[in-house]
């Protein structure tokens, strides 16, 4: 082989490589499925497929809490999930999280991250967020050292030791405290705040994450009408930016926010489609109401 | 969007002005006052610091040592350990074998061995006391043994998840297990008289009034330069996930943080202090047994700790000389009532002050405000 050609060839493959790297191929923006460099810790959606789960079995004790589940989001989609009591809509956030390990399935973060060989840490590194039930914040510390301490930054203890905001991180927290109403309260303790200020602040901790996926359970539960509102304004201008999980009980809420709605029962998926659509279904109204 | 108008608050300094002022004064009176008080001030003074009370003051400051410690890990952390009276006693074991080495041939039976393993009919040095002799190495140990102790049983115990009660009394068994190990002969650390009659440090007399000085002044700087070193972590962003894993260990691992590594280094660097407050006490009181190692005297660091005020730093300092201080005065007044004023005062304190001595401060402060 001639110099000549081996330049060659290395031009060509640094010349793909920084084609990759901004999402552009050569075969015009078509996004080809083979020959892509699989960067790891990179979250792949060319399949246009964030979160996928196929058939996910879990059961405690005998008891099937997940049976069977298939379930995919796409990027920067804002997907509602109802359900009765004992779904299996927190355990498969669980799943999801690394909390629960599920008996049998697949679940993938894009189409190269299996997410069942990680660990809750590094499934939050990687981009998934996650809002708990209860509003679980650290009481103890000010709203802004919450924020502070849910930042997107190396994690590792040694660097934690010498830790200063620098001035973009900065703005950033800024920037979410306007975002969550809480610019006011920087310096309260974040056990003083109300019910619904501590759902805030638990979803701007999971801003500060930089999330590609949110994983929202009952983000509006005790919240004032008008704070749900605010929410639901929050959540559309996330859409599009972040692909969205949010459970919730409130149909006036999932109305406000909702394009597509899955309804989970004993742990499958039961009906998907429009609220008005998965309203209108049988099946869906007779767990609701029927028995 | 405009952020211009949103204020960050700054960090707060290291040290509070009132904290800072504090620190100053305790240097002032442990390098100089204290020291002048007993050496310079004649016998007969009102204001004379007795040898005895030197003594005690000293003993009260390794204690504080252990209090600040012990805040580390359960005030800032969560983590109740009823284990640090071990690393307490390791610490004092390893100081306690170089000064066994250092009284040479000048024991009972004028042996190179010490007095025990004489008794014990012993014609050599165990393996473990290879280092002992010399006074660099045994400042390695002081750190390493505790250290080491701590690292090992606390990366499993926190990879298994163990918490909260579980945890304080795995760690009560573990310290219950090495007093049944020390209170061997065969162990070759002397057995349920541990080390006493101690002779020397670093070839000079350990009795005088110059060394006693010498060591309660370092041991005063020790705590003083401790206190600022937990002071920096704990207003770290280190020490912000220290309370966060306190108050919602869950939320900490969805924000990205391993707990594993965050837990297991402060709980070293906690056994650690603890060690080396046991190294400066020995030579101070002048003996170590296994005693250290009742389940009383870890007990004991927790009510200190929770006297004087939880997650406050300055007040598990103030708890030890507070308790301690009443325990040598009770102890001597009425001796058979000090257990029982003992179990009252953490009745009383979990019941009513919570938040401790520094709590009651802080409120009676906020009153007076109003």
């Amino acid at each position: 082989m001639t110099p000549d050609l081996m330049e060659a060839g290395a031009e060509r493959f640094e010349k793909a490589r920084a084609l990759a790297e901004t999402g552009r191929t050569e075969s015009g923006g078509r996004a080809a499925g083979y020959s892509r460099l699989n960067v790891p810790g990179q979250v792949d959606t060319t399949h246009g497929r964030i979160l996928y789960l196929e058939d996910v079995h879990v059961s405690f004790d005998g008891f099937k809490a997940i049976n069977g589940l298939n379930l995919d989001i796409a990027p920067g989609e804002l997907r509602c999930i109802i359900g009765p009591n004992g779904a299996g809509k927190t355990t498969m956030m669980d799943i999801i999280t690394g909390k629960t390990r599920p008996d049998s399935g697949t679940v993938f973060f894009g189409s190269t991250i299996d997410l069942l060989r990680y660990r809750e840490p590094e499934i939050a590194a990687l981009g998934i967020g996650r809002k708990f039930q209860k509003p679980t914040v650290f009481e103890q510390l000010s709203v802004f050292e919450n924020l502070e301490l849910a930042l997107a930054t190396d994690k590792r203890v040694r660097h934690s030791m010498v830790f200063q905001l620098n001035g973009p991180e900065k703005d950033r927290l800024a920037e979410v405290l306007t975002t969550i109403h809480l610019a006011d309260s920087a310096t309260r303790l974040a056990g003083t705040l109300s019910h619904g200020q501590k759902q805030w602040l638990e979803i701007g901790m999971l801003l500060m994450q930089n999330p590609r996926l949110l994983l929202l359970d009952e983000p509006v539960a005790g919240m004032t009408d008008e704070e749900t509102a605010r929410t639901a304004e929050l959540f559309l201008s996330l859409k599009g930016k972040h692909s969205l999980m949010v459970v919730e009980h409130d149909m006036s809420f999932i109305r406000a926010i909702s394009e597509k709605v899955t309804v989970l029962c004993d742990g499958s998926v039961l009906a998907e489609g429009t609220l008005d659509e998965v309203q209108a279904d049988e099946r869906v109204i007779e767990v609701y109401l029927g028995r | 969007m405009t952020t211009a108008s949103v204020s960050l608050p700054a960090p707060g300094p290291l040290l509070t002005r009132g904290a800072f002022s504090g620190v100053l004064v305790a240097l002032l009176v442990v390098c100089a006052v204290a020291p002048a008080l007993n050496l310079l001030v004649p016998e007969g003074s009102v204001f004379h610091l007795s040898d005895y009370m030197v003594g005690l003051l000293g003993k009260i400051m390794c204690y504080a040592i252990c209090a600040l410690a012990m805040d580390l890990i359960w005030g800032y952390t969560g983590i109740l350990s009823l284990g640090h009276g071990l690393f307490f006693a390791l610490g004092g074991y390893v100081m306690g074998m170089y000064l066994m080495r250092q009284i040479g041939r000048d024991g009972n039976y004028q042996s190179d061995l010490p007095d025990f393993m004489v008794f014990l009919d012993w014609k050599e040095l165990p393996w473990h006391w290879a280092l002992s002799d010399s006074f660099i190495a045994t400042l390695l140990l002081v750190v390493l043994v505790p250290g080491l102790v701590a690292f090992v049983f606390g990366y499993f115990a926190f990879r298994s998840r163990i918490k909260g009660v579980y945890f304080s009394i795995i760690t009560q068994a573990l310290t219950f297990a090495a007093l049944l190990l020390f209170f061997r002969n065969e162990t070759g650390m002397g057995g349920n008289n541990g080390f006493t009659d101690f002779k020397r440090i670093l070839g000079m007399p350990i009795a005088t009034q110059g060394m006693r000085m010498t060591l309660f002044v370092i041991t005063g700087l020790t705590l003083l330069a401790f206190y600022v070193f937990a002071r920096w972590l704990v207003a770290s962003k280190f020490g912000r996930v220290l309370q966060a894993v306190r108050d919602a260990e869950s939320r900490v691992m969805f924000c990205g943080y391993n707990p594993l590594p965050y837990k297991l280094t402060i709980w070293t660097i906690s056994a650690v202090m603890c060690g080396i407050a046991g190294a400066l006490y020995v030579p101070q009181v002048g003996i170590i047994n296994p005693g250290e190692m009742s389940t009383a005297a870890s007990i004991e660091i927790a009510v200190w700790t929770a006297v004087g005020g939880r997650a406050t730093l300055v007040g598990p300092i103030v708890g030890a000389f507070l308790v301690n201080g009443a325990k040598s005065w009770l102890t001597v007044t009425f001796p058979e009532f000090w257990l029982y004023f003992l179990g009252a005062l953490f009745i009383a304190v979990t019941l009513w002050m919570p938040q401790g001595v520094l709590g009651l401060v802080n409120q009676l402060k906020k009153r007076v405000q109003r």
